[in-house]
């Protein structure tokens, strides 16, 4: 975000006042995947910024003096959000850092979340391990798309899914996180998922 | 980045909150709040903040909206409403459902989706 759109008191968006529910999905990716691009492109209003700090004790050093190191990093976090059906439903779009040094703050974005979107770059595939496992670890239902950056090659999706071993029914699609239209898609192939999963199960119950 | 801003690591979050290091109750990034009622005289200089958000009745702001208009960690935001909450402050208009969302919001939220394509 460029610096010179901040200001020293932002202005604030408030909600419409027939707002009664809201959601919330994740946007998660390596970094320069995309994510803020993705929240930009759907949210009604420029991306805000959060910022959480996160102590975490240094791995691999040990203090003589028996106080272990700590280091405080600042994780920020781009979000946005949408009026939905006539202004009832707001839905919040977090951008989330995928590195599994974040875990501390995973908990609080995925808790309540309706899934993720995993946003991946084809050139570096090898980079959404670690969110995957993050979500996976969590139990949190994500759907992944691959950010279509113009200079990136294409590759066949069946190898895209390979390389990401995913699980034959984790949707996987395309889109462009320039293009509202194309990631409004992508959402809504995340939802799809995210409804079929809640389809009740057969009815095999024994009878009393 | 331009203008004031606090140093994180200048106050830490629960003496910012009185002391508390957990919300006393279920309030997500996305929880919605809106203005209820009583005095904030006694209220703690953020608790104050956050309620000068809420004053004139401009609408409503979830908890990140807070965070982000604030400049305070959403860690802390969380437990300030939550504490607004308690003592009336603040109210939700939707309230959180516990555990996983379920059918019906994933329903009403892909019909939002569809709408606008």
């Amino acid at each position: 975000m460029d610096s010179a759109n901040w200001s020293d008191q932002p202005a604030v968006h408030y909600l419409a006042p027939a707002v009664t529910r809201s959601a919330k999905i994740v946007v998660a990716g390596a970094f320069g995947v995309g994510k803020t691009t993705f929240v930009g492109s759907v949210s009604e209003v420029t991306p805000l910024r959060m910022e959480e700090p996160i102590t975490q004790a240094s791995v691999g050093v040990d203090d003589l003096r028996g106080t272990p190191h700590k280091t405080t990093t600042t994780v920020a976090m781009d979000f946005g959000r949408i009026h939905l059906l006539d202004d009832r439903l707001v839905l919040y779009l977090f951008g989330t850092p995928g590195q599994t040094r974040f875990r501390p703050l995973w908990e609080g974005l995925t808790e309540g979340a309706l899934g993720a979107l995993v946003l991946a770059d084809a050139r570096d595939l090898e980079g959404s391990h670690e969110v995957l496992s993050l979500l996976e670890e969590q139990q949190t239902p994500y759907a992944v798309a691959i950010n279509v950056f113009p200079d990136a090659p294409r590759y066949p999706l069946h190898e895209v899914r390979q390389a990401l071993a995913l699980d034959p029914d984790t949707p996987l699609a395309e889109c462009d996180a320039r293009d509202r239209r194309s990631c409004v898609y992508a959402l809504i192939t995340l939802i799809e998922h995210l409804t079929a999963r809640h389809a009740p199960a057969p009815l095999v119950e024994p009878r009393p | 980045m331009t203008g004031p801003r606090h140093d994180p690591d200048m106050i830490r979050p629960y003496v910012r909150t009185g002391g508390q290091n957990r919300p006393s109750r279920d309030v997500r990034l996305e929880t919605v709040l809106i203005a209820a009622s009583g005095p904030t005289e006694r209220l703690g200089p953020d608790a104050r903040r956050v309620m000068r958000l809420f004053a004139g009745g401009r609408g409503g702001l979830a908890v990140a909206d807070i965070a982000a208009a604030l400049e305070l960690p959403p860690s802390t935001v969380r437990i300030l409403v939550s504490s607004l909450m308690d003592s009336g402050h603040l109210t939700s208009p939707a309230p959180v459902q516990e555990g996983r969302p379920g059918l019906d919001l994933l329903e009403e939220v892909l019909r939002g989706l569809r709408e606008l394509v």
